[in-house]
């Protein structure tokens, strides 16, 4: 059965939209320039193109729609008002070339939401300075691994490695390398922290950073945080925090006071904002003085009551990116940090972890649990045993709770957990979907043991079943007539 | 408190399940030295306060002037079924879609996306989209170094200058010897990078249109390149493939853009994406997500992320690039957009661009003092040299109602008292011959 693509719909000379009646004399390109065939593109009504994106919205899950407990995501509610105010005139249609031409003048209030953001975040991290000009987490992180190598670089201190431990976001290693570093890979200890006899060992003064995200991808806040902050800094290392998983301390503890020298932040996590299926994102960097000079070009700062651009100094690594990155989404994120205040995001991470909790210790006896201590804003399970005895895997359980109008928890990740399982329910949901989540898990694993055939076939209310992934890559089909 | 829904019986009960009698001791394993008691950030606003306190800094922003303004971004009309169709929550709540039976729409819409790109650029495969044109380039040149095994990249100065300045960011970390090379008057100086190309070199970055606006014939110099076995990586301005030639056609390898033009508002620069198609020889290098269509157990079609051998999922720090995210949601924006537009409407639009273009050049040409700096083609954009400091002119011209253009002195050496033009579909003769009038009065009232 064959699916309608936008260009099987397609009927010659059908349009979808008028263009303003051409006002002036008709021009045509002079021939060496000009294309020899129009481009293929299909032709249809506006009513075709609305209908067709919509039934295709529908076959998607939603965190509107649908409970979203997939693990080192943070996929929680986002508010309408962050929408209303992106939405604003005012905000969307400014050229930032206004920016080329010092007209600051003119966009004051788009100024002031840069600033008010970049205190905000200060404020949350302990950090001294940020700049929004990153325009994703892994993008951050690469700014911030940059200004490392700036740092070092100034100093002429030339350093070869960066140390992150094997529970990292593989954007960790990756930005490592896009910047010119080797990686040290840190194995975890029996308690899901990374081995701090063996970060000792590999500590060097070749090693420019250590990469950690607090707290951890499995959940885990590594107590020794402190003793590993000194540590690198006695060998003249820098601390970079990957804070993807921020959502499980605003204003519990502070990356800055710990003694942490870079941070990025993914706003469209903890700060929610729509990710849209796959992005925008943005992830804003913040540093402590010894890394200012380093921050990249584009910034505000205010003299005499009115905001100017700044340009960085003399160490700057240069740009990121053109402007002030994804400006409408640090635009929400204020929006939201706005709406919750101070008092809200303390309160925010709280019940994130509350849930967390709740649900690691209602599914406990169900399934393997690598590391049965208290965990922060996300818990990881296996699914080892139920692999072993009864062949139902976890990716087996996730396809299950797809039938369920669940999305299915993050599985296979972190790496070092077998038939790993990792959930995270986030603040926003209530403990009603949260028990139901947990009843449709313990009824996986009974399933499990009374008929694991059953599960060859999840799922099967969604329209398609399991992919063939393999035919996806031999035979590469990723173009429409190409 | 906003949007946590816990009443305080549910949170006694959870608690209680949980084996522990407060919320602090959630955070036990946080030493107590790391904590804080509470962040120095005032209190929650309620939603509409919180409206009223937004609204006041958009009205700070001036959005009432007539933008003639483009250098990358461009102020074209956005349909309303684009906004309509985006903000859809099913889209717009949406993750990366890791669950392919649960994300059907989102994966046929890059499907759909990538194909768009195919068609417009002319190359085999594109992927789901970058985060915006310049670091699109910057990547674009990582994999010229990666195919070609060569440590040396050409930029040429008609490259949009706040792309070349990420460009060398980028390639600053990595053994990578990077080379500008000036224009000739307004457009590529030919001989001397035929001159630079040898060995060593793994690839040529150019723009098409450049940033002055000005079209030029790259087939001669591709050859050359090949010939050295070095790639050509061009940005392009996307609506200028409505009706300019195609990048495959001058045998472009890698072909990079700025999506806002497609479909998206200006937004001070952000959130846009970028678009980057190859060769399908080089799709292995391509980085960021590739959807690809198969079918599932039951033979029925369906769409998957795949190739994800070289992300940063498996092989980490062998990945070909640290790209996680993408701008999905921008990318599905200019595929409704394409598709409203169509074969017909696209060529439409890029032609209005150019006709438009060609009027306000024409008319601005015919003021004393003012000279048109570009002697070749060009789209939609042009250079005007004009008889005063440039910053004054553009002051005056916006006190007017009008932004006038780009001041390049700001820009680029030598480009003291020159303003980048740019008209789109959306400008209006009226408006034309309103900039040209006011123009003559700024610089002292003689036509």
């Amino acid at each position: 059965m064959s699916v309608l693509t936008i260009f099987d719909k397609s009927q010659n000379g059908r349009k979808g939209i008028a263009l303003p009646k051409l006002d002036v004399p008709r021009l045509e390109i002079p021939k060496e320039f000009k294309r020899e065939q129009k481009a293929q593109l299909p032709e249809l009504s506006e009513f075709d193109v609305v209908r067709h994106f919509t039934n295709l919205s529908s076959k998607n899950f939603a965190i509107d729609k649908n409970f979203y407990p997939l693990g080192s995501c943070t996929m929680k509610y986002n508010p309408k008002i962050a929408e209303k105010v992106a939405g604003l005139d005012g905000f969307i249609s400014l050229h930032p070339h206004l920016v080329t031409n010092q007209m600051g003048e003119e966009v004051q209030g788009t100024l002031e939401v840069v600033d008010l953001l970049e205190q905000k975040l200060c404020a949350v991290t302990g950090m001294s300075a940020f700049t929004t000009t990153p325009q994703a987490g892994a993008h951050g992180e690469m700014l911030g691994i940059m200004m490392i190598h700036k740092y070092h670089e100034s100093r002429n201190d030339k350093r070869k490695y960066v140390i992150v431990p094997d529970s990292s976001h593989g954007t960790n290693p990756a930005t490592a390398a896009m910047v010119g570093y080797e990686v040290i890979t840190i194995k975890s200890d029996e308690n899901g922290a990374m081995d701090f006899e063996e970060f000792k060992a590999k500590m060097s003064d070749e090693v420019a950073a250590v990469m950690l995200t607090v707290p951890n991808t499995l959940g885990i806040y590594n107590k020794k945080i402190k003793e590993i902050c000194t540590l690198a800094h006695e060998y003249g290392a820098m601390m970079y925090y990957d804070g993807a998983n921020m959502n499980a301390i605003m204003g519990v503890a502070r990356p800055g006071d710990i003694g942490f020298d870079v941070i990025h932040i993914n706003v469209h996590k903890t700060f929610a904002t729509p990710h849209g299926g796959g992005g925008p994102g943005s992830g804003p960097v913040g540093v402590n003085e010894k890394l200012k000079p380093f921050l990249p070009d584009l910034g505000v700062k205010k003299v005499d009551g009115k905001y100017e651009f700044t340009n960085g100094g003399s160490n700057s690594i240069g740009k990121i990116s053109p402007f002030f990155g994804n400006y409408g989404i640090s635009l929400r994120a204020l929006v939201y940090m706005t709406v919750l205040g101070g008092n809200g995001m303390k309160n925010a991470s709280s019940k994130a972890v509350l849930n967390a909790n709740y649900i690691r210790v209602k599914l406990k006896d169900y399934f393997d649990m690598p590391f049965d201590t208290m965990c922060m804003h996300e818990c990881v399970l296996s699914a080892k045993t139920l692999a072993k005895e009864h062949k139902v895997t976890a990716m087996d359980i996730a396809k299950y709770l797809l039938d369920f109008g669940m999305h299915a928890p993050t599985v296979y990740f972190p790496l070092i957990v077998k038939e790993a399982i990792m959930i995270e329910p986030t603040e926003t949901e209530n403990k009603q979907t949260i028990d139901e989540f947990c009843q449709k898990m313990i009824d996986a694993v009974n399933l499990a043991k009374e008929d694991a055939e059953a599960f060859r076939e999840y799922p099967k209310t969604l329209g398609v079943s399991r992919p063939d992934d393999t035919r996806a890559i031999k035979e590469l089909d990723v173009c429409f007539n190409c | 408190m906003p949007y946590t829904p816990h009443t305080k019986d549910e949170i006694e009960l959870m608690l209680q399940t949980i084996g522990i009698k407060s919320e602090e001791e959630l955070f036990s394993s946080v030493p107590s030295n790391l904590r804080v008691d509470s962040l120095d950030i005032e209190d929650g606003l309620d939603e509409y306060t919180t409206f009223e306190k937004f609204k006041a800094l958009a009205s700070k922003n001036v959005t009432d002037k007539t933008i003639f303004l483009g250098g990358g971004y461009y102020d074209h009309i956005v349909p309303s079924a684009v906004d309509a169709l985006s903000s859809r929550a099913e889209f717009y709540t949406a993750y990366t879609p890791y669950q392919a039976e649960a994300s059907q729409g989102t994966l046929q819409v890059l499907y759909e996306y990538q194909s768009l790109v195919c068609k417009l650029t002319g190359m085999d495969v594109s992927n789901a989209s970058m985060y915006d044109g310049a670091t699109a380039l910057a990547e674009a040149a990582l994999m010229a170094v990666r195919i070609s095994k060569k440590n040396k990249i050409l930029i040429d100065a008609g490259v949009n200058p706040t792309y070349i300045k990420v460009v060398q960011t980028y390639l600053s970390f990595r053994e990578i010897e990077v080379e500008i090379v000036d224009l000739k008057g307004d457009i590529s100086d030919f001989e001397t990078i035929e001159s630079k190309i040898d060995d060593s070199v793994a690839g040529y970055l150019f723009q098409n249109p450049n940033f002055l606006g000005s079209i030029a014939s790259f087939e001669k110099i591709i050859e050359k390149l090949h010939e050295k076995g070095a790639l050509a990586v061009s940005s392009v301005y996307a609506v200028s493939l409505g009706v300019l030639k195609e990048p495959s056609s001058m045998g472009v390898d890698i072909v990079t853009a700025d999506g806002q033009c497609l479909g998206n508002y200006l937004s001070f620069g952000g959130p846009s994406f970028g678009l980057i198609a190859t060769k399908q020889e080089y799709i292995r290098d391509l980085p960021g997500r590739i959807i690809g269509k198969t079918v599932d157990r039951d033979g029925k079609e369906m769409f998957v992320l795949t190739m994800q051998a070289r992300e940063q999922h498996i092989r980490r720090h062998r990945a070909t690039s640290n790209i996680c995210s993408n701008q999905n949601l921008l990318a599905l924006r200019s595929t409704i957009y394409l598709s409203l537009l169509g074969k017909e409407g696209f060529v439409e639009l890029a032609n209005s661009c150019h006709s438009k273009s060609e009027y306000l050049k024409e008319n601005l040409s015919k003021i004393k003092g003012v000279e048109i700096f570009n002697s070749s083609t060009t789209f939609s954009e042009f250079v005007i040299k004009t008889p005063c400091d440039a910053s004054d002119i553009l002051e005056a011209m916006s006190s007017r109602g009008i932004y006038a253009g780009i001041n390049l002195g700001n820009l680029f050496e030598g480009f003291e008292n020159a303003i980048l033009v740019s008209v789109t579909e959306k400008r209006t003769k009226e408006q034309m011959d309103n900039y040209v009038e006011n123009l003559i009065e700024v610089l002292g009232g003689e036509a």
